[in-house]
């Protein structure tokens, strides 16, 4: 990353940073499509940047990454319709 | 230009020449009318600096850290209790590996309160990876000042470094100097270089936990490569401004008249001066005794010190500070350098000039004399270690 | 009358990396991303220890992609000072933030922050305030509210919460607001504004912590809104002195909406222990702050 001939204390951003924390995870969030309007809610507060939405005809389409997922349980607290609960990891 | 210029004012000239950017002030006798001058040339719109009035020191080296970590080069000066409070960020920035100079005008430390010049604060920071230069006399004050730009700012060391100058012998004691004018220091300095620079838009990320200590290690044993490597960088600049300005100081030792001498004085900063006439006194009498002027402390010059030392049948070191509970800082590492090196020379320290007591070209006498008598007579010294506290 | 922003206007580049070392449910982390969605490319990001600190994980990778300078605990705005400084010599475009917390804000670097609040620095500083030395592990600070247990405070902190954005307003810089994780928009319009004013910007942002204040991890947002709920955290903004309810705690301005304070307590561990007397003590502080904050607000 730098030519200098010495070692610097210099990091770029990596994805996964801190290993595959999806295995920190005791629950996990699952989503009920049926039940989702697309708000947007759960994208917006979830701290680890694991869920990603796209737009689908005026609504968000939601997709949540499980490699990296925490299983904090925002995503699942903020809904408004109750669409995703958080469920026991095996 | 020819002027006269306290030391304190000569470190401000070599500032505005070297075209610093960033300088935050933060005032402590007897560094304080260094930033005044500044601050004086930025508002008499003859310098193009941005001014930080910062609340306390550490602040103000983290103010001009900031900076140079975002591109420019920047300049602080500080003493003492200034000095120790900002030690942490001394040691930040060293390790951060960026280049910053700093004035250091030399005064102890309290209780109780003293304004007067001993080491003991520049001394405390010869750990952190600074470089460490020591003036002797107002025009190296201003000569080394800008020179440290291009030393620092040499990818072959990127590393901070400190100008050391003694509390009113020379911060406050005009002198008369040559001041270089601007375009011949625009043609010694280039642009600013440094290893990596934190800009906007480009996510670079200094400092956070590193996953091999191993990688942390080789940073930190870096640093100590970067001040050896610094050694050549020294010396080729100090003789590319002697060529530019015919002031070549000997790059990080001068030997006065060392070459044919049995006996060797060691010592930095101002009172070198006094030695030097000492050295004449004790010539005339017939002592043959000379002169090493450290001109930088860190690195610690200690080949040069060895091919110096190694014909002769002693050394005294003078410290202005004392390591308590050792011995004198520059005695601890000559002693050990040349040790390691298998030299066997006496080496003798005295600690002299603590708090702001004067010694003058007399008292070097007297121990110096004292000093060869011993060797000469023992062919050892009885005691290595003596405080001299004044007379 | 500018229109509210509203969530489809979010942009969607990641700021905060998938993977990074935050504990489940970090407030920290998701403000962070609010400041990715505020300012984008523009920000440089000068980040003193604590829990951020430890969030980015460990080099040479990051888990934030923005360009940071980690900084020593008490230095925070004055290396943000310089950076502002040095940008503008060279004319280059530059948001400079402090991300710091209550700890580097408040405490061991107070006269940091006063420093630069008073002389102007052209710098936003946020306060990322999870009320206690988190990083460390839970130890009592300054912003630490009256009966919350720490573990230097292990029968609740006797002393209240020093009021901080109230401090900043007293020092005359040309914005001052609070924000808080439950409300991204809030907080984003806030950064955005403070990036158009010239001069020191102060927004204290509240920061619910799972792990120091003892609750689920999935609760953080519940318990930012009922802060504002209770009306024990209050969010306005002030530009040049001028105080504004912000649209979220304006309900709660009216005494009778606001909900007993025990409802936002009791759901936290770090209160188990108050008493009856101390909740009727917070009560009234908070009527009182709220009375202050009305008057000077003139709304």
């Amino acid at each position: 990353m730098q030519s200098c001939r010495y070692e610097l204390p210099l990091s770029r951003p990596k994805v996964g940073v801190q290993g595959v924390t999806g295995s920190w995870r005791v629950r996990r969030p699952v989503l009920e499509r049926s039940r989702c309007i697309g708000c947007g809610l759960c994208w917006l507060y979830c701290p680890d940047s694991v869920i990603d939405v796209e737009e689908e005809g005026g609504k968000f389409r939601v997709s949540i990454d499980y490699t990296y997922c925490k299983g904090c349980g925002i995503c699942s607290s903020v809904c408004p319709t109750k669409a995703i609960t958080m469920v026991e990891e095996v | 230009m020819r002027i006269t210029l306290t030391g304190n004012y000569c470190v401000a000239y070599a500032v505005k020449l070297a075209r610093v950017k960033v300088v935050s002030a933060y005032p402590i006798t007897p560094q304080t009318t260094i930033v005044e001058k500044i601050s004086e040339m930025v508002d008499e719109g003859e310098a193009d600096i941005r001014m930080i009035r910062v609340e306390s020191e550490h602040s103000a080296l983290s103010a001009v850290y900031g900076a140079a970590s975002a591109g420019v080069r920047s300049f602080t000066a500080t003493s003492s209790h200034g000095l120790l409070y900002m030690h942490e960020m001394v040691w930040w920035v060293a390790q951060a590996r960026i280049p910053l100079v700093m004035a250091v005008v030399t005064r102890t430390i309290g209780p109780p309160w003293n304004i007067w010049t001993d080491h003991h604060d520049i001394m405390d920071q010869r750990d952190t990876g600074w470089l460490i230069a020591m003036a002797e006399n107002n025009q190296e004050v201003l000569d080394e000042t800008i020179k440290l730009f291009k030393i620092t700012e040499d990818p072959e060391v990127f590393l901070p470094g400190i100008i050391g100058l003694d509390a009113f012998v020379l911060s406050h004691t005009v002198e008369p100097v040559d001041v270089p004018d601007q375009d011949t220091v625009d043609s010694f300095l280039p642009e600013r270089r440094q290893p990596y620079v934190i800009r906007a838009g480009d996510p670079l990320i200094m400092g956070n936990i590193p996953s091999d200590l191993v990688r942390n290690a080789r940073m930190r044993w870096d640093v100590h490569l970067g001040l050896r490597n610094a050694e050549v960088v020294i010396e080729r600049v100090d003789r590319e401004w002697g060529k530019l300005t015919g002031r070549y100081y000997g790059g990080l030792t001068e030997c006065y008249r060392c070459e044919d001498s049995k006996y060797i004085m060691v010592g930095i900063g101002s009172w070198v001066g006094d030695m030097r006439i000492a050295v004449d006194s004790l010539r005339d009498e017939g002592y043959p005794v000379g002169l090493l002027k450290l001109r930088y402390v860190r690195p610690f010059p200690a080949r040069r010190v060895y091919e110096v030392v190694k014909g002769s049948r002693g050394v005294v070191v003078f410290d202005r500070s004392i390591s308590a509970g050792s011995a004198g800082p520059l005695f601890l590492d000559l002693a050990s350098h040349i040790h390691a090196m298998r030299l066997g020379v006496p080496v003798k320290n005295v600690v002299a000039g603590l708090a702001g007591v004067d010694v003058g070209y007399k008292d070097f006498e007297n121990i110096v004399k004292r000093f060869v008598e011993e060797v000469e007579g023992e062919g050892w010294v009885r005691e290595f270690l003596e405080f001299y506290p004044g007379r | 009358m500018d229109v509210p922003l509203t969530i489809r206007e979010l942009p969607r580049e990641k700021y905060v990396l998938p993977g990074h070392a935050a504990c489940p449910g970090c407030p920290e982390a998701i403000g962070l991303r609010y400041v990715g969605m505020a300012l984008g490319r523009r920000a440089i990001l000068v980040i003193p220890a604590g829990c951020t600190s430890i969030i980015q994980g460990l080099s040479p990778g990051s888990g934030l992609a923005f360009p940071i300078i980690n900084v020593a605990f008490a230095s925070s705005d004055a290396v943000a000072a310089g950076v502002s400084a040095a940008k503008e010599v060279l004319g280059e475009d530059a948001v400079v933030v402090v991300w710091a917390g209550d700890g580097a804000t408040s405490d061991i670097g107070f006269a940091t922050l006063s420093g630069a609040a008073e002389r102007g620095d052209n710098i936003i500083h946020v306060c990322v305030d999870n009320e206690a030395y988190m990083n460390t592990g839970i130890q009592r600070s300054s912003q630490t509210p009256r009966g919350a247990w720490t573990t230097t405070t292990w029968r609740g902190k006797a002393e209240p919460k020093k009021n901080m954005p109230l401090i900043m307003l007293s020092h005359g810089v040309p914005y001052v607001a609070t924000a808080s994780v439950a409300y991204p928009l809030d907080f984003i319009e806030k950064l955005r504004k403070a990036v158009t004013i010239r001069g020191f910007k102060y927004i204290h942002l509240h920061a619910p912590c799972p792990v120091g204040w003892r609750f689920d991890p999935s609760e953080t947002v519940e318990i930012a809104r009922l802060a504002i709920e209770t009306g024990m955290w209050i969010l306005f903004e002030a530009e040049g002195g001028r105080v504004t309810i912000s649209p979220p705690s304006r309900p709660y301005m009216d005494k009778s909406r606001r909900k007993p304070i025990i409802e936002y307590l009791k759901r936290q561990g770090r209160f188990r222990n108050i008493t009856e007397e101390l909740v009727r003590e917070l009560e009234r502080e908070v009527d009182e702050y709220w009375n202050m904050l009305i008057k000077l607000s003139s709304q």
